[in-house]
């Protein structure tokens, strides 16, 4: 009798992650939503605008910006945080660079300093809840983390310490300067993010899509020239059909080799795949065995 | 039948939960090309010739340093005829709390015995949580079958003994399946072994596809705790007032008449929103935004039930808890208790009785109730609020319990008594395990 209003997978995982919006609205004081203009994030803005339709978020943004942008991205970051009149907080890894807070790596790779700005940023605006769009496929550190991820006064995630987390009652209590990552994606796969993007017509960034471009290889993976160098000496510069499947600090964000230029080639290619999506294009994943599990402790999403 | 189910692993520390999801992974093509390289690399690492199954879900540092899972993973796999969403928890007695959150969700609880071991004291610790979270299944994989020579009759005697302690925690005899496997080598796992010749029930995978799933409670009275008021006050919503949360339990339609709990008050439902647009109706799980008849003073912590079928609104109540804080819990301890959206300041009036899960029976009137154990208390709350009792339903009588100083959680908390009353069953406390040391010393508790 009820059955035609059950819900299916995408379904439930929509209502989860409004129940989890919902719940922190009504719970913190000033909550932030990291937005950069990926997919995930961008999947994330649209969860939130639909949990509180027909008001408008009651949330800003943050972006901690690497300074390795693609333009694609931060023309489509301005343009959605545009329609939906929001507000969006940067904070620069470049400006700790330029001070002299921060120092270049050797390798040039800037996620790992993305750590300090978000702290700040947490701290400054006095941040109390901060929403993230990580999800536990992505790597076996983040499937240990809970939805209501309790950080201490330095950001830091301890594995050990960790809340239960019972049946769907989140505790978000936490002292002053202490903060809670929220991760309403939590239980999406990488397949469920791309058909619900179809299911929803969500606008992406176009680099997730595929289109020509001079890339070249790195560690087996296939670099765009940018703000953060280009080719070594031996390494040559080729014009690819290729498309992004995880858009982060472009130093060490590789592209895929792929003629999928729609979403349903997409979602075709996604199923398909004998990689993850982080060790397809992630060299930052790739530094050691736990390498997110250290990041995470010192405060990274 | 859905096309998903949630199950957890739960049993003894050792008994091989990761490895067996692992294996299921493994076996069902889950694992991508370049973790299963990881896994391979870190396997070789450690001076092994085969894979180790269980480095998949222990993604952990110290968790692969000690070989140990310490903390819930989830896990997501689907075959063609069903998704799982899997939650592999620790064996580690020390960790019980990581095992109650794997559990508090899951529609199928696999609580692995070793079979060298057969059924020991976690086994049954863990049997007991999972029946008084109410997971409406079991599975008993009777592993590391290969170590017993693929003995049928120490299967046979290990499945008798944990049936009998599954029925006197309330457990039909169809509701718990028992399957003799080697998560290390495969056996029954995923392929049918021809090493069980006597075998001739479902494989782990088999079975996890084709067991019946309790559907969402669609028809239980409508639940509905109240998140957030959605107030736009904007030019083109000047006046719109909608009462925002997820549906806990039952169906809303449109038209029915409902009461606003603790206050009394009553309406009717004039609309159902989403961002997609307006429902005639909404079941069990799903997110919308109420629109009522009348203007009323409704704020986050309500909760609107079915005017026709309301909870009980009271301030005392009895209940179970699954105390999971190393502060011991004792009479008159005041806490705070999270039930719905709302958050009430309580007191722990009484310990009624504390809970034997080895031998199924309760002492009455304990002083405390110590880290993992179970027990029944009365609580009184501050205000009165709304409750079901757990056994009717999962979502709408199950609370936290908070400390008010410090903010974690204490406790798991079930309003009611989801345990049977039972009486020490002696033939669950045979077999002299109790004298077994944990095979698995913890290097240390801290980071
Ligand atoms: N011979 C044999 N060994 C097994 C089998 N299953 C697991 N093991 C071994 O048992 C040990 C423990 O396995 P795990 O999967 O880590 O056990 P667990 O139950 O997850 O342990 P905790 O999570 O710490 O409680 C490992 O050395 C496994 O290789 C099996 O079927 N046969
Ligand atoms: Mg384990």
């Amino acid at each position: 009798m009820t059955t035609a209003t059950a819900l299916d997978t995408l379904g439930r995982l929509e209502s989860e992650a409004i129940h989890i919006f919902r719940e922190v609205a009504g719970e913190f004081d000033r909550p932030v939503i990291l937005f950069s203009g990926g997919k995930d994030s961008t999947l994330l803005l649209h969860l939130a605008v639909k949990a509180f339709w027909p008001a408008p978020v009651p949330f800003p943004l943050l972006h901690v910006d690497t300074g390795h942008n693609f333009d694609e991205v931060i023309e489509f970051r301005d343009k959605v945080v545009a329609q939906h009149g929001l507000r969006l907080e940067v904070a620069k890894v470049q400006d700790y660079i330029d001070d002299g807070r921060l120092a270049e790596r050797p390798d040039g790779t800037r996620n790992p300093l993305q750590t300090v700005p978000l702290l700040d940023a947490i701290t400054g605006h006095k941040f109390d809840a901060v929403f993230g769009g990580g999800r536990r496929d992505e790597e076996r550190a983040r499937a240990k983390e809970r939805i209501f991820s309790l950080r201490n006064s330095f950001g830091q995630w301890e594995p050990r310490r960790q809340r239960p987390e019972l049946w769907n009652l989140y505790n978000g209590r936490h002292r002053p300067g202490e903060h809670v990552r929220v991760f309403p994606l939590s239980n999406w796969t990488e397949l469920d993010v791309w058909h619900y993007i179809a299911r929803e017509g969500i606008e992406l960034p176009s680099i997730y899509y595929a289109h020509r471009r001079e890339v070249y290889l790195r560690d087996g993976m296939w670099l765009a020239e940018g703000p953060w160098g280009g080719p070594r000496d031996g390494e040559e510069k080729l014009e690819k059909t290729v498309r992004y499947r995880t858009v982060g600090d472009g130093s060490c964000t590789g592209a895929v080799e792929s003629d999928a230029a729609d979403i349903e080639a997409v979602i075709a290619e996604v199923a398909a795949s004998r990689l993850t999506e982080r060790g397809a294009t992630r060299a930052d994943d790739r530094l050691s065995e736990a390498a997110m599990e250290d990041r995470k402790r010192e405060g990274y999403f | 039948m859905s096309d998903l189910l949630r199950l957890a692993t739960a049993g003894s520390v050792d008994d091989g939960k990761s490895t067996l999801v692992g294996r299921l992974l493994y076996d069902t093509k889950s694992v991508l090309a370049d973790t299963l390289d990881a896994v391979h690399r870190a396997s070789a690492d450690r001076g092994l010739t085969t894979p180790d199954l269980s480095l998949l879900v222990d993604g952990l540092r110290s968790e692969r340093e000690q070989g140990i899972t310490i903390d819930v993973a989830y896990r997501y796999f689907a075959t063609p005829k069903r998704s799982f969403v899997l939650a592999d928890t620790p064996g580690h007695v020390q960790y019980t709390r990581n095992t109650v959150t794997g559990a508090s969700t899951a529609q199928l609880g696999v609580l692995l015995v070793d079979a060298r071991k057969g059924v020991i004291e976690q086994t049954r610790r863990h049997a007991a949580v999972l029946a008084l979270l109410g997971v409406p299944r079991l599975v008993l994989a009777v592993n590391k079958i290969d170590l017993v020579d693929f003995d049928e009759v120490t299967f046979a005697r290990i499945a008798k003994e944990f049936t009998a302690h599954a029925t006197a925690l309330g457990y039909a005899e169809d509701a718990v399946v028992e399957i003799p496997v080697s998560a290390l080598a495969g056996d029954n796992v995923v392929e049918r072994s021809a090493r069980t010749p006597w075998y001739d029930g479902p494989t782990l995978l088999e079975h996890l596809e084709s067991v019946p799933v309790e559907p969402d409670a669609h028809d239980a009275p409508f639940r509905f705790p109240v998140q957030y008021v959605i107030r736009p006050r904007t030019p083109e919503h000047p006046d719109y007032r909608g009462y925002a949360g997820q549906v806990a339990a039952g169906t809303v339609r449109v038209g029915d008449e409902i009461a606003v709990l603790p206050a009394g008050l009553r309406s009717t439902v004039t609309g159902i929103d989403t961002a997609d647009g307006p429902l005639q109706e909404a079941a069990a799980g799903h997110s919308v935004t109420l629109l009522l008849a009348h203007d009323l003073d409704i704020s986050r912590g309500d909760l609107i039930a079915t005017a026709g079928q309301p909870p009980k609104v009271t301030d005392e109540f009895d209940a179970t808890v699954c105390w999971l804080s190393e502060k011991a819990l004792t009479p008159g301890a005041r806490v705070l208790v999270k039930h719905g959206t709302r958050t009430v300041q309580a007191i722990v009036t009484e310990l009624r009785t504390r809970f034997d899960e080895q031998k199924l029976g309760s002492t009455d009137a304990p002083e405390s109730l110590s880290l993992n154990e179970i027990g029944q208390v009365s609580v009184r709350t501050a205000e009165p609020i709304p409750v079901d009792d757990y056994t009717k339903d999962r979502r709408t009588g199950a609370f936290l319990v908070i400390d008010a100083a410090d903010g974690s959680t204490l406790a798991a908390g079930l309003v009611g008594a989801p345990l049977p009353e039972v009486d020490g069953v002696d033939s669950c406390t045979e077999g002299g395990d109790a004298a077994q040391p944990d095979s698995h010393a913890l290097v240390s508790p801290g980071p």
